[in-house]
């Protein structure tokens, strides 16, 4: 243990003396509250430390003391359905111990050190082992089951292991020899937030993360292993996209961040995950979910280390062969954190008062994500999804422009659709996805013709987007009648297809099967449509359709089991549209 | 803590810091005092501290300082106020101190002023609905009791009649408990706090009020204590006393601008338009303090206003709030000059947690649906406002044309209403109704069926209803 003493601080940035032998990254106790800090900078004889908690009443000459061990994450079971802040402090503990408000200096193990799990051997002692093997399984939740491995960087033989039984995770589980000193195993272990855990080896990924969001799976998809980043305004539906994601893709597990924002959407997680019901398997969300709750008012630098906290969770469960989503609201409020730091240290600015490494920064969380081999040799992957708060709402600015450097989706959220109650407001001119061609099979599966419907309703988003150019300048009534139905087939993919409400009982999710339908009746009318046009009809008369008005309605009014109803449907549309055509002829 | 030293030791004054030397055991975030030659008290805070120096900034300011004469004493604490019940009724500075010639109230409760972060797991999500009786709001943009809801406001613009307004018609339905108001006035003129107190006092609030006033000639480094104060008072008559209190702070640009000055007498790298990379963090430590707590009845409903510098919404005041607060009630220059009270944008404005609090049992199933298509179609109107510019309001189709008389009588009869003018809930969705009983039935596809069934009007009985309010 090594002790110094304070001898300056600058907000959460404190100098301490006398610390010599300690490591860059090391956690130093600081103060008589003994606050958990960081140390961020060796400079001769001083040690930078940054500290996690409000330090107010800290003073030169105070004590701080590091047993030299790097600042931690606890993995093991009981990590889902629980909430952490930044630095894995469990909030319900944290509630239960000091009451509403977050008080400094407290600390407690982020697992429960009482729980009893029920833990089943799937290997006997003797057994040669590598690291990454699984020595065996818990029932974590009843969505989720825990293996336990052997840890990265561990081989030899398998001395003992624990009968099938109920265990803490602070009793001695296993052994495992090697030569050197032999290796106690516990259910639980310790890892280094800023170090990535291994795998064997990068893959392609090539199976889409099914999201239930129309605008998303079809027009922007992301594949399990990926990374998309939505930037946007305030206002402009990051949150509600990444709640709906949190509630409707299917990964195995869901880490969700709140870095940086506000304590209500935390809430709003939290009471409203326990009650939603998993359509897959009639589970509760809750069950496959951490939570890690850094809120705009917690202390700042524990927000700097928040995103590592929660991609070290994934990384665990991903090394058990799950497939993991992590949602990151908003990366803004992490990369502002890192400035506030870089600030108080005297660093030089480069764009906009951020450190010349936040890009650096940005790429390394970002490369956590994929699609890889665990060292067990299954199929493990994370794919991350970050908000961007650009300020203004301006995308030129840094965090936008590097993040949309190291991710291969761009989820580009638009004001006027926000303004417009169009959500989720993602822009289908501004968007993309570099996803489309690895996931393109698995949707082949589902329909051979895909990628050509897709092509097809894009096509026709695009010309729109030319032709309100013109629009702008003469006004729709002045156009061809091609091109008012063009305009008018447009407007139907909007209101028919891309807005989906999160709030609509039925509209919320959408299966994959239930958006190729709604696209292809919607290609229906516009194929048939235009040969109206060409024959003579007007847009009015084919708006004015009952049949045709009835469509917008589709995607809320047909329940995700009923999805024949959207063939009865088009058969009457065809019905509805070829009487028109008659009426036409005649007339 | 150690034993008061004072201090003569002043190297340096720069804006409303002061550098004093020679220090020891002193702590980061503590208060200081400060007396000058004749002796009068000033309150500081160290911004920070190393082995023989500490930067201390100066509430009052540092005018009339000169390092000579200047004695300085570390307190060992933080910067705390007596709260009570008893300070309803009274008016402070925005330090908290009495100016009504009554005498500080006396109680051994002190608060930090700084409070401690709420912990995510221990709050309620907020679901109680406010009616205000402003259509604008309780239709489109509902405030939830515990919720953070701005006035975004330019110069000149009724933000304060909107508030005054606000804080005496705001009701809970089907519940007795009356609000709390609680104002805080940062770098506003005196005429302006005096309307708001008059207005408090006519409607019978005052009694339940308290008053913190830090107005344009007191130092505008007290304005960074003063929300502060302000919300200490809120969370315990919240939360210890459990009452429900509505909040009023203006005007928050002021506020952001002393932050800017603070942050460059101490040469921090500014980040946008010379306001501190902070500006963030702070302005969140000061509205994350709104909300519920589980199991405690009390509320904290904070009604910030800020006006933004030249009309625009990007200004990083504005902006940051934006990132913060659940929503924003935004007033617009166009409505303004049209006469329109009050000049409620419909498209900017927002509540976020207006989806829990309404609807059925809460005020009526079809509240969503009617809100969601009101703001659908009134953009379209804007657009067609915007090419009807272009090529003249003849050229426009029949459909477009049908749009801007909506939208003429959406701002004139849903928007526009008194300011003493008291709206129900149920007359507000009606008259949403009526509005969208304007626009054919197809182009009405936010809204379901059955309450198209229920509540359009034929138009006969639009127009009817129109000439009885006219
Ligand atoms: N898919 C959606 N369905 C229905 N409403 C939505 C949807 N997306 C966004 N909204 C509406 O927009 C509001 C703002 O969305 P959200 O809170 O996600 O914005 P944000 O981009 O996260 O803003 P901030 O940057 O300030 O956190 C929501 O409260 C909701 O009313
Ligand atoms: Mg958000």
């Amino acid at each position: 243990m090594l002790t110094g003493r304070v001898v300056s601080v600058n907000g959460p940035i404190v100098k301490a003396a006398g610390l010599r032998g300690i490591g860059m990254f090391d956690i130093a106790e600081v103060g008589r509250d003994r606050l958990i800090g960081e140390v961020i900078r060796l400079v001769g004889e001083i040690t930078v430390i940054q500290v996690y908690e409000d330090n107010t009443g800290l003073r030169p000459g105070d004590e701080v003391t590091s047993s030299c061990r790097p600042l931690s994450v606890l993995l093991g079971p009981g990590l889902i359905a629980n909430i952490y802040d930044g630095i894995q402090r469990p909030l319900v503990g944290i509630s239960e111990a000091c009451g509403h408000y977050i008080k400094k200096g407290i600390k407690l193990s982020p697992l429960d050190t009482e729980k009893k799990w029920e833990f089943t051997p799937l290997i006997e002692a003797g057994a040669e082992v590598n690291e990454g093997d699984i020595l065996g399984e818990i029932p974590e939740s009843p969505l989720v089951m825990h293996k336990v491995l052997v840890p990265p960087g561990l081989s030899g033989r398998l001395t003992s292991i624990g009968a099938a039984g109920r265990y803490t995770i602070e009793d001695d589980l296993y052994t495992i020899e090697n030569g050197a000193a032999p290796y106690q195993g516990k259910l639980a272990a310790y890892w280094p937030v800023r170090k990535p855990r291994p795998s064997r080896s990068k893959k392609k990924p090539f199976i889409p993360l099914m999201t239930g969001q129309r605008v998303i799976d079809t027009f922007f998809p992301i594949a399990r292993g990926g990374t998309a980043t939505i930037p946007g305004g305030f206002g402009t539906g990051k949150t509600m996209t990444q709640h709906a994601l949190a509630k409707w893709c299917n990964a195995d597990i869901i880490v969700y961040i709140g870095c940086g924002e506000r304590g209500n959407e935390m809430t709003d997680v939290l009471t409203e995950f326990p009650k939603l019901i998993d359509e897959r398997n009639g589970r509760p969300l809750i069950e496959r979910t951490v939570m890690i709750a850094n809120t705009s008012n917690m202390p700042v630098p524990a927000r700097e280390v928040s995103i590592y906290t929660g991609v070290t969770i994934a990384e665990y469960y991903r090394d058990m062969g799950y497939s993991v989503a992590v949602m990151a609201d908003s990366t803004s409020r992490w990369a502002e954190a890192l400035r506030e730091l870089a600030s108080r240290l005297g660093d030089m600015p480069a764009e906009e008062g951020f450190p010349p490494y936040l890009a650096t920064r940005l790429a390394e969380f970002y490369e956590r994500a994929g699609l890889v081999e665990t060292l067990s040799g299954v199929d493990g992957d994370i794919s991350i999804i970050g908000a961007v708060s650009p300020p203004g709402g301006d995308f030129s600015e840094p965090v936008t422009q590097h993040t949309s450097r190291f991710v291969r989706c761009f989820w580009a959220l638009d004001k006027i659709l926000a303004d417009a109650r169009h959500y989720p407001s993602i822009s289908w001119i501004d968007s993309y996805t570099e996803y489309l061609h690895d996931i393109e099979g698995w949707w082949k599966d589902l329909d051979a013709d895909w990628l050509t419907i897709r092509a097809q309703v894009m096509a026709i988003l695009l010309e729109d987007n030319r032709l309100q150019q013109v629009v702008k300048l003469v006004g729709s009534d002045a156009m061809p009648p091609a091109q008012q139905f063009t305009l008018f087939v447009a407007d139907m993919i909007k209101n028919a297809f891309l807005q989906q409400n999160s709030f609509d009982p039925v509209d919320k999710y959408c299966p994959p099967e239930k958006q190729l339908k709604l696209l292809k009746a919607i290609l229906d009318l516009h194929t048939t449509g235009e040969d109206l046009v060409r024959c003579g009809a007007t847009v009015k008369e084919i708006s004015a359709l009952e049949v045709v008005s009835e469509m917008v309605r589709l995607k809320s009014e047909v329940p995700n089991n009923e999805l024949e109803r959207i063939d009865d449907y088009r058969k009457r549309l065809a019905a509805g549209l070829a009487s028109l055509k008659e009426k036409i002829q005649k007339g | 803590m150690t034993a008061e030293i004072e201090y003569t030791t002043l190297s340096g004054i720069s804006g409303p810091l002061i550098f004093v030397e020679g220090v020891k055991g002193v702590g980061y975030g503590e208060i200081v005092e400060i007396r000058d030659k004749s002796a009068e008290v000033r309150i500081g805070q160290t911004l920070e501290v190393d082995e023989d120096r500490a930067i201390v900034q100066v509430f009052e300011g540092t005018s009339g300082l000169s390092v000579k004469d200047v004695r300085v004493t570390f307190v060992g604490r933080s910067l705390e106020i007596p709260v009570h019940r008893d300070m309803l009724g009274r008016v402070f500075d925005g330090l908290g101190r009495p100016i009504d010639g009554a005498p500080q109230v006396i109680t051994d409760n002190l608060m930090n002023v700084n409070g401690l972060p709420v912990n995510p797991w221990s709050r309620e999500y907020p679901r109680d609905f406010i009616q205000t009786g402003i259509s604008a709001i309780d239709g489109m943009n509902t405030l939830i009791r515990g919720q953070k809801l701005p006035i975004f406001s330019g110069s000149g613009m009724p933000h304060n009649l909107i508030a005054a307004q606000i804080a005496r018609q705001a009701r809970i339905l089907n519940a007795e408990e009356e609000f709390t108001v609680i104002f805080a006035a940062m770098g506003v003129k005196f005429d302006m706090a005096r309307f708001f107190i008059d207005s408090l006092e006519e409607s019978g609030v005052l009694t339940h009020s308290a008053i913190f006033l830090s107005l344009a000639d007191a130092p505008s480094i007290e304005r960074l204590i003063t929300p502060r104060v302000a919300l200490t008072l809120a969370e315990h008559l919240a939360f210890e006393e459990g009452m429900h209190v509505l909040v009023i702070m203006t005007d928050m640009t002021n506020y952001c601008e002393s932050l800017r000055e603070l942050s460059s007498s101490r040469g921090e790298i500014p980040s946008r338009k010379g306001y501190p990379g902070y500006l963030y963090s702070d302005l969140a430590a000061i509205y994350e303090r709104a909300g519920r707590l589980k199991g405690i009845n009390g509320s904290i409903t904070q009604v910030p206003i800020l006006t933004m510098p030249s009309d625009d919404i990007s200004h990083p005041v504005p902006d940051l709030t934006g990132y913060i607060t659940e929503g924003q009630i935004v007033l617009e220059r166009e409505l303004f000059n049209k006469g329109i009270y009050p000049p409620i944008a419909g498209l900017p404005s927002l509540s976020r947690l207006m989806k829990d609090g309404i609807g059925e049992g809460r005020t009526r199933s079809d509240h969503a649906q009617n809100a969601a298509q009101l703001f659908a179609s009134y953009a379209k109107v804007k657009r067609i406002r915007a090419l009807a510019a272009i090529v003249g309001e003849e050229e426009l189709s029949e459909l477009d044309k049908i749009y801007l008389r909506f939208g003429t009588a959406f701002e004139e009869r849903f928007l526009r209403q008194g300011d003493e003018e008291n709206r129900s809930i149920i007359e507000t969705l009606d008259l949403g109704w009526q509005m969208l009983s304007l626009l054919p039935k197809e182009e009405l596809y936010r809204v379901r069926m059955e309450d198209i069934q229920r509540y359009y009007m034929p138009q006969q009985e639009v127009q009817e209803a129109a000439s009885c309010r006219l």
